[in-house]
């Protein structure tokens, strides 16, 4: 596989080394010339100097022949036109966008660009996963397949609290994968109970998060 | 008609005090607030005085584009220094808010050119100065 990656920072540096370890062809662009004097000592002629927002870099690293194009610099912008000319432009196959403030997000998919790949909220949700007094966690969200794994804690009161995983009323499109109880989790039977204090990690179709939640909080927890 | 312009740089700010002079609406954001004294230049009053109006933020921020009023403008310039944000907000102008006139100023010769293609007015300011500048060196001698 031929790989260009934009950007030679912590990410796109280790990224090249992993993807060289695993005997992929990798070029990566790099604009700042120290940065790129530094990273060229290791990779060599794997590196290149350049803005790979011009056209005529990303035409030197050769990107009529990439099999994947990977834009992880430190600016939102640039990796949102580096994807979007390697998508529409140069009909790559397979893109990847590093997002580095998650409000941008936003713009990369109204830009089309997918997947978007932010660190900072991968780093949120864990520490919201950590963090117990949130009451929804968004684990996972697979947005090509269009399904999210979510954490829920069950408060006292809750309809689901004491009741047999088979008879919590979820609507079509969710299901209980999982229940984390005294620090270790399980996948439970159709007769397993929740109890309050759980939590759960569902399984949904996007959008369901709301029609769900009312089963594991009471109203006043809600609220 | 309410022209909103994102960098109030050489060409954003005469743009604006033109389009404002002319009797349009114009609105202005720009991150930097030190950039309203591009506005007030040659001025007698104020820019807000003389009607404009003037947002600080980044064009990125859909808040501050939508308090400088991108819901209402009939038509949007992006003049900031970058290529990049210039081609990002422009293309966020355009296919999320829909505003039916957008502009956007790229030095590069070769993107402007490529974003035409798909569908953006560019202006390409390094284009005209090669044009100018070849006419001018390659006229015949008299």
């Amino acid at each position: 596989m031929y790989v260009i990656i934009a950007g030679a920072g912590k990410v796109g540096w280790n990224l090249a080394r992993e993807l060289l370890a695993k005997q992929h062809e990798v070029t990566l662009i790099e604009d700042d010339r120290r940065r790129y004097l530094v990273v060229e000592q290791e990779l060599e002629h794997a590196v290149q100097y350049g803005d790979a927002t011009e056209l005529w870099v990303l035409e030197r690293a050769g990107i009529q022949r990439a099999d994947l194009v990977i834009a992880v610099t430190g600016d939102d912008e640039d990796n949102m036109l580096i994807c979007q000319v390697a998508k529409e432009k140069y009909l790559t196959q397979r893109i990847v966008a590093r997002v580095n403030n998650p409000r941008n997000l936003q713009h990369f998919r109204l830009l089309g660009i997918q997947p978007a790949v932010s660190a900072t909220d991968l780093i949120l949700r864990l520490i919201e996963h950590e963090v117990p007094q949130y009451g929804l966690v968004q684990l996972l969200a697979l947005e090509g397949e269009r399904l999210e794994i979510i954490e829920l804690e069950v408060s006292e009161g809750a309809p689901a609290a004491g009741r047999k995983v088979g008879d919590v009323s979820l609507p079509d499109g969710a299901l209980i994968i999982s229940v984390l109880r005294d620090g270790g989790g399980f996948v439970p039977k159709s007769d397993t109970v929740i109890e309050a204090g759980d939590e759960v990690l569902l399984i949904l179709d996007p959008g369901l998060e709301s029609a769900i939640t009312p089963q594991f909080t009471t109203s006043a927890a809600a609220a | 008609m309410l022209i909103l312009i994102v960098g109030a740089g050489r060409v954003g700010s005469a743009v604006a005090k033109q389009a404002l002079e002319a009797g349009h609406d114009v609105s202005v954001l720009d991150q930097d607030p030190l950039s309203h004294e591009q506005l007030d230049k040659d001025l007698v009053d104020t820019w807000e005085d003389a009607g404009g109006r003037f947002t600080v933020g980044t064009a990125l921020e859909v808040d501050a584009l939508v308090e400088a009023g991108i819901e209402h403008a009939d038509v949007f310039i992006a003049s900031t220094r970058g290529d990049n944000t210039n081609l990002v907000v422009a293309q966020i102008a355009q296919k999320r808010f829909q505003v039916p006139r957008v502009v956007v100023r790229v030095a590069d010769p070769a993107r402007a050119a490529w974003y035409a293609e798909q569908g953006l007015q560019t202006i390409c300011p390094t284009q005209h100065a090669i044009d100018l500048v070849k006419e001018a060196a390659l006229a015949p001698m008299a």
